[in-house]
C-alpha cells in the first residue's frame, strides 16, 4: 500500500508535465530488447530530425518541437502505459512501430481524437479513411509490399510466373500474417503456388522452416520479419546455400543489421524499401553540421544514413510536414491533435518540397485524401551489397496492383466497421 | 496494541468462524474496500487505470489463482499464460456470439453479455486447466512442471492456428468490441477510468473472497495435506483425485477470468504469442513467489510488487531524473532482478510472511515485554 501511495504521489507530480506551448511529438521506441537492433536506428533516425528542425529553423511554424521518448521494448502493456502517459501531454501524432501496439491504438487513439501514422506497418485496411478516420499509413503499406515483391519476380520472368513456387517465411503475429491473404489472391491471379512457413516470435530458432525450404526447393522465398527474426533467416538462408537474388524480404527485413552477420554470404540479398537508401543527400550535411556536431545527436549517433536510420527521418520528415500543412490550414502554429489529423489528410509530398527540404528524390511523390490515407503504394526493390556493405535501389518506383489490392481493403475495413459497428458517417466529400 | 485477540470475544461459532476473526482485521478490510469502491474511482484518469490499477487488479487475480495451485496444493505450474490465453479467446468468442457448423450450417448464439462472458471464460479455463491437470495424479514436482509448460506452449500454438478461435481475421488478432454492464460500457475505446476499474475490482473482491473461504475451508486444508504429504493426505481420507483436480479446476477458473479481462478490459487486442507467452506464466509464478506461497494477501502483494515497480521507476528515472530511456530500461530489469533477489534471501517466505512477522510485532507494540 505504501508503494501504491509513493506512486500516485509521485504519478501526480510528474503528471503535470511541461507547457503546451510547444509541439509535442512522441516517439514510443524500442532501444531494448530482442528486436532492439531495429528499433534503436530509427528512433535516432526521428528524433534527429526533430533536434535538426529545432536548431536550424527554431522548430515547425516558428513552434519548438518537444519530443517525449517513451520506451516500449516491443511490448504491448509497456505500449499502453506509453501511450497512456504521453497522451495527457498534447501528444499530436503517434508512431509505434509495432503491429502490435498499432492495433491496440486504432480504437483507443481514435476514440481520443489524436491521429496515428503506421508507415509501412499497422492494419493495411486503415488506409480506406472513411472508416479509419484517424489512422494512416502512407505511403506504402504490406499489402502493397506483398503485391510489388510479386511484380518485381514477374519482371524478372518475362511476366509469367505461372507454376513458380513461392515461400513466405513471416513472423507468426499480426504483422508476419499481413500479407497472406494478398499473396493468396495474386496467386489466383498469377499462378504460382505459396507455401506459408511460420517463424514464431522472437525468431531465433528457424532451423526446421529452412530444413523444410531445403527440401522443397520453392524457386523464390519472401520475408516477413523483423528484429533478431531476420538476421536468424538470412544466415540460414546462406547455410543451405539458398540463391540470395531470390529471397526478399519486406521493408523491415532489410537493415544493415539484418545482413553483417551472415558475411559474404548475405551479397545479393533484396529487400523493399519505399524511400531511399544511402547518406547521399544534402539533408545530412544539416545534420551534421547543427546536431551531429554540436553533441545533440541521439543514441550514439552511430546509425546515420543506415536503412532504418534514414526511414526514421523520413517518418519524422511526413509528421513534420503533416504539421506545417496543419498550421496553413487552420492558420495557428499551435495545433492540436485534431487539426494535426486535418494536416495528415492534406498532406501532399512533391518531388520540389523533397528537393526543398534537402531530400531529393529520397521518397515517392503523392498525395492524401479523405477516402485515401494510404498514399499511392509505390515501392521499390534494393539490393545488398557486401563487399561494399551497401544497399542500393536495383528499380524504379513502381505501383502495387491497385485492381487486386482495392477490393481487398474495401472488405476488410468494412469488416471493421461492421464489427464495431461504424456506420461510413459521410466524413469525405 | 493493535492486532490483539484479548478483549475480543466471540459467542458463537458463526462469530468464531468468520473471514476475518480479529476485530482490527475487520475493520482494515472494510476500511481498504470502502476506499477501494467509494474513494478512488472519484480519484482516477485513465493513465492510473490503465497504466496501474487494471494490471494490478488483474495480475492478483492470476495470481491467486496460482497461489492456489502452487502454493495451496503443492503442484507446480508453469502453463498460466496459457490458461490466461484459453480465458481470452473464450471470452472474446462468447462477448462476439459463439457460432458452430454443424453440416454446413451455422448455429450461433448471441453475444452474451461481458460479465457472464469472463466468467464463462472461467469455466471453459477450469475444464481446459482440469485436463492438463490429469497428469498431476501421475507426476510431481519438476516433471508437472514440464507436463504444464507443454500445456503453455500447445495453447499458444493452438488459438495462432485455430482460425475459428479468432473469427477468421486475416491478422490473428482478436480486438475487444464494445459491450457494457448496465449501458456502461467497460470493453472498446470508449470507455471511462472509473467503469473499467469499478468492473473489474468486483471481480477481485468477489474472488479473493472465495478463495479466502476456500482456503480456510474443508477444500483448502485438503490441498494443503496434500501439499504437505499426499501418502499421509491419503492415508487420512483425501481423495488425492478429487483434491488435485478441484486445485487444478478452481486454479485454472481463476487464471481464465484474469485472461479474459486482461485482454478484454485492460489491452483490448490482443496477440497470443506476445501476451500470453511464456513470459507471463513465469512473471505470474514470479508474483506468487515474491509475495508468498499459500497467502491470499501474498498474491496482492506480489501483483503489487511486480506491476508497479517497472512503472515507479520508470516514472523516477526517465520521468524524474531525464534519463535516456533505453539506460533506464535496463536499469529497471537490473533493479527489479536485484531487489527480487536480496529479498529472497531476507525473507523467502516473501511478502505475506513479512506482513505476519509484523503483525506479530504491533500485537506488542509498543510494550514488547
Amino acid at each position: 500500500m505504501n508503494m501504491k501511495l509513493a506512486t500516485l504521489a509521485l504519478g501526480a507530480a510528474l503528471a503535470a508535465g511541461p507547457a503546451l506551448a510547444e509541439l509535442t511529438f512522441t516517439s514510443l521506441s524500442y532501444r531494448t530488447g530482442p528486436y532492439a537492433a531495429n528499433g534503436i536506428p530509427f528512433a535516432d533516425g526521428y528524433a534527429d530530425y526533430f533536434t535538426l528542425l529545432n536548431e536550424r529553423d527554431g522548430g515547425i511554424g516558428g513552434e519548438k518541437i518537444n519530443l517525449i521518448e517513451c520506451e516500449t521494448g516491443y511490448n504491448t502493456e509497456k505500449g499502453v502505459e506509453c501511450y497512456e502517459s504521453t497522451k495527457g501531454q498534447g501528444a499530436l501524432v503517434y508512431q509505434p512501430l509495432s503491429t502490435g501496439i498499432t492495433y491496440q491504438l486504432i480504437p483507443k487513439a481514435t476514440a481520443d481524437g489524436i491521429p496515428v501514422h503506421s508507415m509501412g506497418y499497422g492494419r493495411t485496411s486503415a488506409k480506406n479513411g472513411s472508416v479509419f478516420r484517424n489512422i494512416f499509413n502512407y505511403p506504402a503499406n504490406y499489402w502493397d509490399g506483398a503485391s510489388i515483391a510479386i511484380k518485381h519476380l514477374l519482371d524478372l520472368n518475362g511476366g509469367d510466373i505461372n507454376g513458380k513456387r513461392v515461400a513466405l517465411v513471416y513472423h507468426n503475429s499480426a504483422y508476419g500474417k499481413e500479407p497472406i491473404r494478398t499473396l493468396e489472391e495474386l496467386a489466383k491471379k498469377h499462378g504460382y503456388e505459396l507455401s506459408l512457413l511460420p517463424v514464431d516470435h522472437p525468431g531465433q530458432e528457424q532451423k526446421s522452416q529452412w530444413l523444410q525450404i531445403r527440401r522443397e526447393r520453392p524457386d523464390y522465398v519472401l520475408m516477413w520479419g523483423w528484429g533478431v527474426m531476420n538476421q536468424v533467416a538470412i544466415q540460414e538462408a546462406v547455410n543451405i546455400r539458398f540463391p540470395m537474388e531470390n529471397f526478399i524480404g519486406i521493408w523491415w527485413s532489410g537493415s544493415e543489421n539484418d545482413v553483417k552477420p551472415a558475411g559474404e554470404g548475405a551479397n545479393g540479398y533484396k529487400a523493399l524499401t519505399f524511400h531511399n537508401v544511402g547518406s547521399d543527400y544534402p539533408i545530412f550535411d544539416d545534420i551534421k553540421k547543427h546536431v551531429v556536431d554540436t553533441g545533440k545527436a541521439a543514441g550514439a549517433g552511430d546509425q546515420i544514413g543506415t536503412v532504418l536510420y534514414n526511414r526514421g527521418l523520413y517518418a519524422a520528415m511526413l509528421a513534420a510536414e503533416a504539421a506545417r500543412t496543419a498550421q496553413e490550414l487552420h492558420g495557428t502554429a499551435a495545433i492540436t491533435p485534431a487539426q494535426m489529423r486535418d494536416g495528415m489528410e492534406g498532406l501532399s509530398i512533391t518531388e520540389a518540397r523533397m528537393t526543398e527540404l534537402g531530400m531529393p528524390d529520397f521518397g515517392p511523390s503523392f498525395t492524401v485524401t479523405c477516402t485515401n490515407h494510404g498514399g499511392d503504394g509505390y515501392g521499390a526493390v534494393s539490393q545488398w551489397d557486401a563487399k561494399s556493405g551497401s544497399w542500393s535501389l536495383i528499380t524504379d518506383y513502381m505501383q502495387s496492383d491497385q485492381d487486386v489490392l482495392g477490393p481487398l481493403i474495401k472488405a476488410d475495413s468494412e469488416a471493421y466497421a461492421a464489427e464495431n459497428k461504424l456506420e461510413e458517417k459521410k466524413f469525405c466529400p | 496494541m493493535l492486532y490483539r485477540e484479548a478483549g475480543d470475544y466471540k459467542t458463537s461459532y458463526v462469530d468464531d468462524g468468520q473471514s476475518f476473526p480479529i476485530k482490527f482485521d475487520r475493520i482494515g478490510f472494510y476500511a481498504v474496500l470502502l476506499v477501494a469502491f467509494a474513494v478512488i474511482p472519484f480519484l482516477i484518469n485513465s493513465y492510473w487505470v490503465n497504466a496501474i490499477f487494471l494490471p494490478f487488479l488483474i495480475y492478483a487475480i492470476a495470481a491467486i489463482g496460482l497461489n492456489i495451485l502452487v502454493g495451496y496444493a503443492g503442484q507446480v505450474s508453469l502453463g498460466t499464460g496459457g490458461f490466461m490465453a484459453v480465458g481470452a479467446y473464450a471470452c472474446y468468442k462468447f462477448m462476439t456470439g459463439i457460432d458452430i457448423w454443424i453440416d454446413g450450417v451455422q448455429y450461433a448464439l448471441p453475444p452474451i453479455n461481458i460479465f457472464f462472458s469472463v466468467i464463462l471464460a472461467g469455466f471453459v479455463t477450469a475444464f481446459v486447466g482440469v485436463l492438463f491437470g490429469l497428469p498431476s495424479l501421475r507426476i510431481k514436482g519438476f516433471y508437472l512442471a514440464v507436463a504444464t509448460l507443454a500445456a503453455q506452449f500447445f495453447l499458444v500454438w493452438l488459438f495462432n492456428k485455430w482460425e475459428w478461435a479468432y473469427n477468421y481475421s486475416a491478422s490473428g488478432q482478436i480486438n475487444a468490441p464494445e459491450r457494457g454492464v448496465f449501458g456502461i460500457p467497460v470493453t472498446g475505446p470508449a470507455t471511462e477510468a472509473w467503469a473499467t476499474y469499478l468492473f473489474c475490482l468486483v471481480f477481485v473482491v468477489i474472488l479473493a473472497f472465495i478463495a479466502r473461504n476456500l482456503t480456510r475451508g474443508s477444500v483448502g486444508r485438503k490441498w494443503m495435506a496434500i501439499r504437505d504429504m499426499d501418502i499421509a493426505a491419503e492415508i487420512i481420507g483425501v481423495n488425492p483425485l478429487r483434491a488435485k483436480l478441484t486445485a487444478f479446476a478452481v486454479s485454472s477458473f481463476y487464471v481464465g477470468i484474469a485472461g479474459a479481462l486482461f485482454f478484454s478490459v485492460y489491452l483490448g487486442a490482443v496477440e497470443v504469442g506476445e501476451a500470453f507467452g511464456i513470459q507471463k506464466s513465469f512473471l505470474v509464478l514470479f508474483m506468487v513467489i515474491i509475495g508468498g506461497l499459500g497467502s491470499i494477501f501474498g498474491s496482492f502483494a506480489g501483483a503489487a510488487f511486480l506491476v508497479l515497480l517497472p512503472v515507479l521507476l520508470k516514472n523516477v528515472l526517465v520521468g524524474g531524473l531525464g534519463w535516456p530511456t533505453d539506460l533506464a530500461a535496463h536499469l529497471e530489469f537490473m533493479i527489479v532482478g536485484a531487489l527480487i533477489v536480496t529479498f529472497l534471501i531476507l525473507e523467502p517466505h516473501g511478502l505475506a510472511q513479512l506482513w505476519r512477522v509484523i503483525k506479530e510485532k504491533l500485537r506488542l507494540w509498543p510494550f514488547p515485554h
